[in-house]
This record gives C-alpha cells, structure tokens and sequence, in this order.
C-alpha cells in the first residue's frame, strides 16, 4: 500500500537537487518520477485523504485547504528557484505512478510547448488597494439643519465617492499599462476577498505578469517608482511565483 | 545598474504571502488534468470556496463588520450576472425594436 501520487508539477529535467527539509502536501517530501524526457514532481499522499469522497470532503475545510495550498505552493516555490516548472492546480492526483506516466504521455506535446514559452520566466502579482473613505473636509462638519441641507451633504458625499473611485481607476489602468508595455504578457484577476487577503481599503487592481527572470530586478523597480504617487492608493508586490496565471493555454 | 542574473529577494511570497494570493493561483490558475482521482474544481471555484467559507462564519464575519458579500458583485453566481446580461441585452433590443416602430413619439408626447 503506497497511497496516491499527488502530482504538483512537470518540468524539465534540473540539475540541482530540491530541498533536504522541503516538505510536501500530507508531509510527504517531493520525488521526481522522469518519463520521455519530462519529469513530473509528486508526493506520495493516502487514500484516506486524497481519495475522490474524502478530498471533496477536505476542499471544503479552510484550514485543510489553507495547510495543503501553501504545501503545494511551497514546493512550487522551491522548484522555481531551479528550474521553470508547469504548476498544476491544487488536486491533481493518479492512483499510481503509471497513471502519471500515462498522463504525461498524453499532455507531453502541450507540456513541451508551454515549457518552451515560459522557459526563464517568472509571474509578478501587482494589487492597488484604495482607502474606502473619502477626505476628511467633505465629511459634514455639523449635524444637517434641514432635510434640503441633508440632501446636499448626501450629494457632495457620493460626489466625492465618485471622484476617488474614478481616480483610483484612472490610476490602476494607467500603472496596468504601465507594467503591461514592460512584461511579455499580462492577466487581470478579481479583485481580492478582504475576508481572506485581510488587506485594509478596497481592491482596484489584482494583476499578474510574465516577466523574464533577467529583467524581474528592473520590473520590481519600475513598481517601486510608482508607490506613493497618488495619495490613498496602497501597492503591493507579490513574486517571484511560478507562471501560474500564464500555464493555461487560454490567452 | 542591475544584475541581470541575480533574483531579487522575494516580495511578501512564501508564508508572508496573503492566502488569497496563493489560492488564487493554486486553485484557480495553473494547469487542469483530469486526474484518476475526479474533482472537478471548476465546480467548487475559488468564488464558491469563498462564498462557502463566509457562510460557514456568517455571524462571527458579521461580527468583525464585514458584509461585503451582500453587495460585492462577485459572489452573485456566475450564473445569475448571465442572465442579467441576458436580459439587458434582451431589453435593449426591444426598446431599439420600440424605437424604430414608433419614430417621434416621444417628441410627440412632449408637444402640448
């Protein structure tokens, strides 16, 4: 009885061994299974956990999936540092070794043309964040002191909204540019779930883009310049991931 | 002048990474194989997952004041903003449909 074969990634064959202490999905350390040429990264996971019911089961659990998500990007992570792997998505798993085989028999061409697109590239998250509340001095000073005075407070109020949220819009779109005309390729996302980021005011842009490891140093500046320009607007970097908004074959 | 061959030092990833930032990726992006083991996590998309987890902890998130469900457009299903898109879509045409049949009504209507 050796379990599942919980499947991460498939790469090019890399040189350098992965990491001693790197720990996978269910505590099971990453192995490479090598197959025409490919090599596909898996753990060795238990039925009890990973079988169809009890996975189903599991995916509806936040700190399962929390625990299982950074052990699957943990790994990703690590295979970043050494090579450009195809991250797969979180659950992708073969009752045995030959069924990844046989998997990776029948992706292999799709996995050799994205290999090559991606080659040397890594994924930059780029998010903008608005404060929620306008400017103290359109704040009512005082108490309205009739129902015509409410009415034009309410007025400047959503005026004001207005003004920021168009701001901030105008901003995202022209940083988006921006960073699109300086990356290979660009994905928007939606914006964030404040319940999960945890991120404070509201989330303008959540953006992805392909950048070639060589000129990440130059992307990370280029976002740098950009902070602090508009007042209320909050920017924040995330990366170097591995290409995962850009493994699809959707474009 | 920059290193060409040196990364910079990661920004906010690893366990400093927000958990909206790695289930996005992790979840929703990424290559799909169907694997031995079928689930079909297209059927329980990052939105689902999220929508479940709130309900899940409705009254503490209410609690904390956060409520952004009931407005955020988002996690009205995928399915629902179809439809509404379908029916604009479907009213549009048949307020340019009312439009063409009857040219200056509404000239007409506002003539005393």
């Amino acid at each position: 009885m050796t379990g599942l074969r919980y499947v991460y990634a498939v790469c090019r064959p890399f040189g350098a061994p992965l990491q001693v202490q790197l720990t996978g999905v269910a505590g099971d350390p990453p192995r490479t299974l090598t197959h025409h040429g490919l090599v596909a990264v898996v753990s060795h996971v238990p039925e009890r956990d990973f079988a169809e019911e009890p996975l189903r089961r599991h995916l509806e659990d936040l700190d399962w999936l929390t625990e299982t998500a950074r052990a699957h990007q943990g790994v990703i992570d690590a295979l970043t540092t050494v090579t450009t792997p195809l991250p797969l998505r979180l659950g992708t798993v073969f009752h045995d070794d030959s069924g990844v085989r046989i998997m990776m028999e029948a992706r292999e061409e799709d996995f050799r043309r994205t290999l090559d697109r991606l080659e040397g590239r890594v994924e930059w998250g780029v998010k903008v964040y608005a404060e929620s509340e306008p400017q103290e001095s359109v704040r009512p000073a005082q108490k309205p002191a009739s129902g015509r005075d409410y009415l034009r407070q309410r007025r400047m109020q959503t005026r004001s909204h207005e003004e920021m949220w168009q701001k901030a819009e105008a901003f995202s779109t022209r940083l988006h540019e921006v960073l699109s005309a300086f990356a290979e390729d660009s994905r928007m996302h939606p914006p964030q779930n404040p319940a999960l980021s945890k991120a404070t005011g509201r989330n303008v842009l959540n953006a992805a883009y392909l950048v070639p490891r060589a000129n990440s140093e130059e992307f990370v500046e280029l976002v740098d310049r950009t902070k602090g320009e508009l007042p209320g607007m909050r920017i924040e970097l995330t990366g170097p991931w591995a290409a995962y908004s850009f493994a699809g074959e959707t474009t | 002048m920059t290193t060409p061959s040196r990364m910079p030092e990661p920004y906010g990833q690893g366990s400093g990474a927000n958990l909206a930032d790695i289930l996005e990726r992790v979840l929703d992006k990424g290559i799909v194989i169907a694997g031995d083991i079928r689930i079909n996590l297209l059927d329980i998309e990052l939105l689902t997952i999220k929508l479940r987890l709130i309900v899940a902890s409705v009254d503490k998130a209410k609690e904390m004041g956060i409520d952004w469900w009931e407005t955020d457009p988002a996690l009205s299903s995928r399915a629902r903003r179809d439809e509404l898109t379908r029916e604009n879509a479907e009213l549009r045409e048949r307020l340019a449909r009312l439009e063409e049949l009857e040219p200056g009504r509404a000239e007409k209507k506002e003539a005393p």
